[in-house]
């Protein structure tokens, strides 16, 4: 097991590098730089400002300082837009919101859905199974920007319970709806993947045994179904925490909750490409760091899967 | 003759294709999605000929006025409402829906066609090829593929052709995985052996031998792909960094719509809305009812 952990971390490096050499090639074949504008500036002040900033050092060099900086320092560089924060400030910022809802979209959309699913599997053919069937074909086509407006609609615009928007230090009247919105459609394809599984293992020989042996039906589902029935809905687990991911960028859009997707974005049309840099660098180590926590899940899950 | 009926019939073998189609059909929500979905693809061919507008036309005597002129009528020949600039929204839906689909549509057989390839040789070749090669799909796997797309559309032109190449780059890695696993375990069948021992080149056994019996596993999974490809879309043009305007996109559509909800034109949401969540549901039936019909282990 400790060996498959190092492996995997091993394997990281390269990911990693790859993603930052990638993102590096991008954003400098890419027409327009930070400091193009309508006006274009003298020549000796855009040669002064590039000096400052080491963009007039070869590609190389930059590249090599860049990731330098990170791998000694965690220092992601200086941003090109905001004179006074670099990219450290910029991610101290923004991340903690997106983490704040991201985790919470994350633990409703894995309970809500596995609960829904493990219900509909148990209580089969029965209202709460088409209920909960429904309500998971529904919600599969309610992805978050659907969900983002008709939440506004019906909670601001009509009740006029929920603010529409802003963060105020994550009071829970602005978290109900970005986690709502982000957390549906997994939910739904959570419970749907619950619910399919959970009646494959159900069906299969050594639950009979099981209930042969005269198991009352609460110790089968919990001590021998659950395990099993769970490795389906673990191997979603990294799609969904990608989507997440993505989904900040819509929730801090529509949500005005100032998390790191608005940086994403903003940096993006900015051309405030060290920002833009560190955001996708953060997000990919993220998601590389996740799949090894899903990978070892599965190891748990799974007796047949050793390392 | 006369007993030529009644003369033994060998009983007609059931092709695995043909045991897929009856299964398929016997599956209700899917049969009755294919045809809402034909329908939509129809309405959407057809229902330009009627439009009173093109897309971009501005009908001067609604614009800023929407919500008390721009409903929804057969009189003034805005059959789905005015947006807020006083376009037609039966011309823009229509173009939006053609858009989803045609990105749908495209996306995913780039992704199908790239993947397969990529797969199929990765999984054929084997040894430390087929290792560096799927280390390269874990690589590009670890990045989050809407943030590529919405990278791609920020830094260079935004068209609806750079949504088809950030689509296609990030669209083929599951596949071309999903293709590898197969391509391995059918390497080791006894038809594939007989083929290498009556001297059949490999380009040859994949084309003939491995590629026909990847299929049901490709058309499933592609036809999985095809909604998450219109959801990324959507997604993106939500935002506002897709297709540029005046073309359109359901996800475009919906944002406006979502954008004036406030001053009582909630058709300019609802609309595009139900538009979008007809073709995803729709997408998500047949995709299950493929699964079904082909794949029936998975079951």
């Amino acid at each position: 097991m400790f060996r498959f952990i190092l492996n995997r971390l091993i394997y990281a490096v390269p990911t990693m590098l790859v993603m930052i050499v990638a993102c590096f090639v991008l954003m400098h074949v890419a027409p327009g730089g930070p400091f193009t504008s309508e006006r274009p500036l003298p020549p000796q002040v855009l040669a002064n400002i590039e000096a400052r900033y080491g963009l007039d050092q070869p590609y190389w060099k930059q590249l090599w300082d860049y990731i330098a900086n990170i791998v000694l320092r965690f220092d992601f560089g200086p941003s090109f837009q905001y004179k006074d924060r670099d990219v450290n400030d910029v991610i101290a910022q923004g991340f903690p919101i997106t983490l704040t809802y991201g985790v919470l979209s994350f633990i409703a959309a894995t309970t809500i859905g596995i609960s829904l699913g493990l219900l509909a599997a148990l209580r089969q053919n029965t209202l709460a199974d088409y209920l909960a069937v429904g309500f998971s074909f529904v919600a599969q086509v309610l992805p978050n920007f659907v969900m983002g407006p008709i939440l506004i609609l019906i909670f601001t615009l009509h009740l006029g319970w929920l603010p529409g928007g802003g963060w105020y230090g994550g009071q829970w009247q602005y978290l109900i709806m970005p986690v709502i919105a982000l957390s549906t459609s997994y939910m739904a394809s959570i419970a749907r993947i619950t619910r399919s599984s959970m009646l494959e293992v159900l069906n299969s020989n050594f639950i009979r045994t099981a209930r042969a042996k005269g198991l009352p039906t609460r110790r089968i589902v919990l001590q021998h179904a659950l395990k099993p029935a769970m490795l389906p809905v673990v191997s979603y687990l990294s799609p969904v925490f990608v989507h997440v991911i993505t989904g900040s960028v819509f929730v801090d859009i529509y949500f005005s909750t100032g998390g790191l997707g608005q940086a994403y974005v903003n940096s993006a049309l900015n051309r405030d490409y060290s920002v833009l840099l560190g955001t996708t660098i953060l997000y990919g180590g993220l998601t590389i760091f996740f799949n090894l926590v899903t990978d070892l899940l599965y190891a748990w899950l799974d007796p047949k899967i050793r390392y | 003759m006369a007993f030529a009926a009644n003369a033994p019939s060998v009983a007609k073998g059931r092709s695995l294709w043909g045991d897929a189609r009856i299964r398929y059909l016997r599956n209700r929500a899917a049969v009755l999605a294919s045809c809402v979905l034909l329908l939509l693809v129809a309405f959407v061919l057809i229902g330009p000929i009627f439009a009173q507008y093109s897309i971009e036309e501005i009908d001067w005597g609604i614009m800023g006025q929407a919500a008390e002129l721009g409903k929804p009528a057969l009189a003034n020949g805005h059959f789905f409402g005015a947006d807020d600039l006083g376009r037609d929204l039966y011309a823009r839906t229509l173009q939006g829906t053609t858009t989803s689909l045609m990105v749908g549509l495209i996306g995913a057989s780039v992704a199908l066609v790239v993947g397969t390839a990529y797969g199929a040789i990765a999984g054929y070749v084997g040894g430390r090829t087929d290792n560096i090669m799927m280390r390269i799909v874990d690589i590009l796997l670890a990045i989050p593929s809407t943030l590529v797309i919405i990278l791609l559309m920020v830094i260079f032109e935004r068209s609806l052709i750079m949504i088809f190449i950030g689509l296609g780059l990030t669209g083929w890695l599951t596949m071309s995985r999903v293709v590898r696993g197969q391509t391995l375990s059918l390497m080791q069948r006894e038809f594939v052996e007989a083929a290498r021992a009556s001297g059949v080149s490999d380009v040859m056994i994949i084309w003939r031998h491995i590629l026909p019996n990847l299929l049901g596993v490709v058309i499933v999974y592609a036809s999985i792909l095809v909604p998450e490809m219109i959801l990324a879309e959507s997604f993106i043009s939500f935002l506002g960094l897709g297709v540029q305007e005046p073309n359109t996109s359901l996800g475009a559509l919906i944002a406006e719509g979502a954008g004036t909800m406030a001053y009582g034109t909630l058709w300019q949401l609802m609309i595009p809305l139900s538009f979008f969540m007809l073709t995803i549901l729709c997408m998500f039936f047949i995709g299950d009812g493929l699964r079904d019909a082909l794949d029936p282990k998975d079951r």
